[in-house]
């Protein structure tokens, strides 16, 4: 991707500016600080991978910090088919399943949806163009509660409060003002000259979409992606409310294992379920890294 | 295409809007009240608990960030090695969910387990850190395990902005012979405004949203020490069924939204335009 291409955050890598040496006072206070903040930082993901390995009866007696004397992989088994997550006791593995099954479509659908938006509003401009675009920054800060009851309303006219394709819906709802943004920013920033000489050639509004923009919107797609899939997955409050007891994502079956345990608590296997809701998108931050932080920045709504 | 999907925000907002002025209970129902659940919300304790609840977490949780996230920012500013490691350290926990860290918190701050235990165990017999069971401390809990979730977005945002400062201020500074951190705090930092104010949006629409952690460290106790509006709307509109009550809670809660970020939101476009010309 080109430095100064519009959604680029991050300046170039300090390997590029000249380094300086590293042993004055100075410098080690520096190292100090930002050792004992990574510390701070790091001591919780420390702290689930110990326990998750730990039997209960060295949990009862050990500390929270000590590594595993025998270490087991038999809370990670048991959060993945056997905890209780409510009335049935299967583990996580059908919250993993239905997370996969409400993000991959909820994603594909809210980032297509974006770039058609986006696109129209920057391109074609339709009438109401502004009143469309002030309502989409009332929708990207509007609470969701203020949503909520009349979205479970209408879903429950037609028939999808508690389905599927009701999740489905509501995450596109919500996730549309920040990707109608995020595509309306990204075109543009591209020359109109380009959006002329192809409608001089002759191409209609789709023609153009198909094979002038989304070719080259595929940084911004990738930058969208990362958004979507880290929101709706660690999503909490639309799956508990709308996805029905069939289809409840990973987040609120988690939520159910902990908070619904009667006597005593398998902190081995809650702390082993918390990192297997958190594999996904934890996987995404450390592959796509510095892309993902774009997505963040560029969730800030850009001006 | 795009109007009648936007619709769903009017459309919502206006029904809102208007169950908030009926006497609606379980079922909406179309009669009119005037103002008369505005009136109970704010006689109700509970909404006025959560209120202050979500004043004081919010001040705290936003001053925090941003310290913490400006330091962070600005102590790997100095062209530290092992950069990308740290920046890695400081974010990843953003990538999780707040259900996810309010678990991990929790575990950790439980009195019998947790990290008093093992103060105790090495010999601090009498060291309390208690909070999470404590009503007059437990907001705090949450202060500190959001923080721990949030900050690292801040750094990121704020790196963003420092390395877009001209190096030529530091020679400049430098040369005159200012100290470093009087740079940072009297320049740098009204430089920094428009990623600043990025973050206080960011941060002041997560305040809002408050619900994930609070139920997944306390759910709102003990007793109702941690409540917060978005539990109490969530409660009375599926819990106890008084969707007139709940309705009112929201709008209360998008006016404030709507105050606030509104006019960071202005300000922040004019210096991003300033920043262009």
């Amino acid at each position: 991707m080109k430095r100064d291409a519009p959604i680029a955050v991050l300046p170039p890598p300090v390997s590029a500016r000249p380094r300086k040496p590293l042993f004055t006072p100075g410098r080690l206070g520096i190292y100090v600080f930002l050792f004992t903040a990574a510390l701070f930082f790091l001591v919780p993901l420390y702290v689930m991978l110990v326990t998750s390995v730990k039997p209960m009866d060295e949990i009862r007696l050990g500390n929270i910090f000590a590594l595993p004397a025998a270490p087991t992989l038999a809370p990670w088994h048991s959060a993945w088919q056997a905890a209780c997550t409510g009335l049935e006791c299967e583990g996580i593995r059908g919250g993993f399943v239905n997370s996969v099954k409400i993000t991959v479509p909820s994603v594909l659908l809210s980032i297509a949806l974006g770039a058609v938006n986006g696109y129209a509003l920057s391109f074609w401009r339709p009438r109401g163009a502004n009143l469309l675009f002030a309502v989409l920054m009332v929708g990207a800060f509007i609470p969701g509660q203020v949503m909520l009851y009349p979205l479970v309303r209408a879903l429950a006219a037609v028939e999808l409060y508690s389905s599927l394709p009701g999740i489905v819906i509501v995450h596109l709802i919500f996730g549309m003002p920040m990707m109608t943004l995020l595509f309306r920013n990204y075109y543009a920033a591209l020359p109109r000259e380009l959006f002329m000489a192809a409608r001089i050639d002759g191409g209609g509004f789709w023609r153009i979409f198909f094979e002038l923009m989304l070719p080259m919107s595929l940084p911004v797609i990738v930058v969208a992606a990362i958004m979507q899939v880290t929101n709706i997955w660690n999503d909490f409050l639309l799956g508990l409310v709308f996805a029905g007891s069939d289809n409840l994502p990973m987040t609120v079956q988690l939520n159910n294992i902990i908070n619904t345990t009667t006597g005593e608590r398998q902190y081995n296997v809650n702390m082993a379920a918390t990192l297997l809701t958190s594999l996904v998108p934890l996987a995404l931050y450390f592959i796509s890294g510095r892309w993902f932080v774009r997505g963040i920045a560029n969730g800030a709504v850009k001006g | 295409m795009a109007a009648t999907a936007l619709g769903a925000y009017v459309l919502t907002l206006l029904w809102t809007a208007r169950v908030s002025l009926s006497s609606s209970r379980i079922f909406p129902n179309g009669d009119f009240v005037g103002l008369g659940q505005y009136e109970r919300l704010f006689r109700n304790a509970r909404w006025l608990l959560s209120l202050e609840n979500l004043a004081i977490y919010g001040a705290l949780f936003i001053a925090a960030c941003l310290v913490v996230g400006f330091l962070l920012a600005v102590f790997i500013d100095q062209q530290v090695s092992g950069e990308g490691v740290l920046r890695t350290v400081f974010l990843y926990p953003y990538a999780m969910s707040f259900v996810a860290t309010g678990l991990v918190w929790q575990w950790m701050l439980n009195p019998e387990l947790g990290i008093q235990q093992v103060a105790r165990r090495l010999g601090l017999a009498h060291f309390a850190f208690d909070w999470i069971v404590r009503q007059d401390m437990v907001l705090y809990t949450i202060v500190i395990a959001t923080v721990w979730q949030a900050s690292g977005l801040v750094m990121a945002l704020l790196l963003s902005g420092l390395r877009g400062i001209d190096g030529e201020l530091w020679k400049a500074a430098r040369i005159d012979g200012i100290p470093k951190w009087r740079v940072y705090v009297s320049i740098v930092l009204p430089m920094l405004w428009p990623s600043v104010s990025t973050a206080l949006i960011l941060l002041f629409v997560m305040v809002v949203k408050l619900f994930d952690a609070v139920v997944a460290m306390t759910q709102g106790g003990p007793g109702t020490a941690s409540e917060v509006p978005a539990k109490f709307i969530m409660d009375y509109l599926f819990g106890r069924a008084n969707v007139g009550l709940a309705s009112a809670a929201s709008i209360v809660l998008l006016l404030t939204v709507l105050g606030i970020v509104a006019p960071l939101y202005y300000a922040r476009g004019r210096a991003l335009q300033r920043g262009r010309e």
